[in-house]
């Protein structure tokens, strides 16, 4: 019963926080709103019976990364508000069209996969014995502990790549800043 | 647990298409990536509901690895923003066009 409330407190306001972001008109904004989202989905997480995953998208997601995020609109000061207008012609109503066939599909596929009627679960007590974080950890350290190993390996990479892109280039601004367009687009 | 699962995929089928058209429809481009971020939390939501559905943590474990590939992810593509606002002063993905000729 609890988690019938829960889901039917949270999953408007995931779907409201989500679709207000993709409106708005000021990077902050969209970039608190897609904080209220994460936040939700930790909240869905918890229901789901993955406390680890919950604590971990909070601290991961709606801390580090967001925090990330918030920190670059903050340097590169585009905060200021952005319209809405389509540059291509019929933009709006093309990808609206492909959102709302994207939505059928997804019904559909729900539909003939699981069945929109709730059925018999299985007793995730027992998956989850001794506690969510040791159970997840007897999978991860037994069954995928290479590909484990591996995202280690992948979090030094994007490190790296981060590092390199992010050097400023002496001497190279000056060249393509002068281009004429650079000029233009920065007198809009 | 009385709610059905398929209603939390339903909940992420809409985040996704939600996140869809933010990339479809904006030019700002860490409004974009925010909505790829969107997509991809819509997606572990999914992989969640359905270990809770199979009664194993696989689902969970993958959702794992999508948070560290995000993550990964994230810090790469914000530094290709930030050397692409340093180029052309702007975040406007219309003004990216320098491999265009």
């Amino acid at each position: 019963m609890a988690d019938w409330v829960a889901f039917w407190v949270i999953a408007p306001i995931a779907v409201v926080s989500a679709g207000a972001m993709v409106v708005s008109r000021n990077a902050v904004h969209a970039a608190l709103l897609l904080i209220v989202n994460f936040f939700t989905l930790a909240v869905f997480f918890l229901i789901l019976g993955s406390e680890f995953l919950f604590v971990v998208q909070i601290i991961v997601y709606a801390g580090a990364i967001m925090v990330l995020f918030l920190f670059v609109i903050m340097l590169l000061g585009v905060d200021r508000e952005v319209g809405l207008g389509e540059q291509l012609k019929g933009q709006r109503v093309l990808a609206s069209l492909l959102g709302v066939g994207l939505l059928a599909e997804v019904v559909a596929a729900v539909r003939l996969g699981v069945g929109l009627r709730r059925s018999a679960l299985p007793d995730f007590r027992a998956v989850n014995q001794g506690g969510n974080v040791q159970a997840l950890a007897r999978v991860l350290f037994n069954h995928f502990f290479l590909p484990f190993e591996i995202t280690s390996v992948l979090l030094i990479v994007a490190a790296i790549g981060a590092m390199l892109h992010g050097r400023r280039h002496v001497g190279d601004e000056e060249t393509i800043d002068a281009l004429p367009e650079a000029e233009e687009v920065a007198a809009k | 647990m009385r709610t059905p699962i398929s209603y939390f995929l339903l909940v992420s089928g809409t985040l996704f298409t939600i996140g869809t058209i933010g990339v479809l429809l904006r030019r700002n481009a860490l409004i974009i990536f925010m909505s790829i971020e969107l997509q991809l939390n819509a997606v572990n939501l999914a992989l969640v509901a359905f270990s809770r559905q199979n009664g194993n943590l696989t689902g969970q474990v993958l959702t794992f690895f999508s948070m560290v590939v995000a993550a990964a992810e994230v810090v790469v593509g914000l530094a290709i923003i930030v050397s692409l606002y340093r180029k052309r002063r702007s975040v406007d993905v219309d003004d990216a066009r320098m491999l265009k000729w």
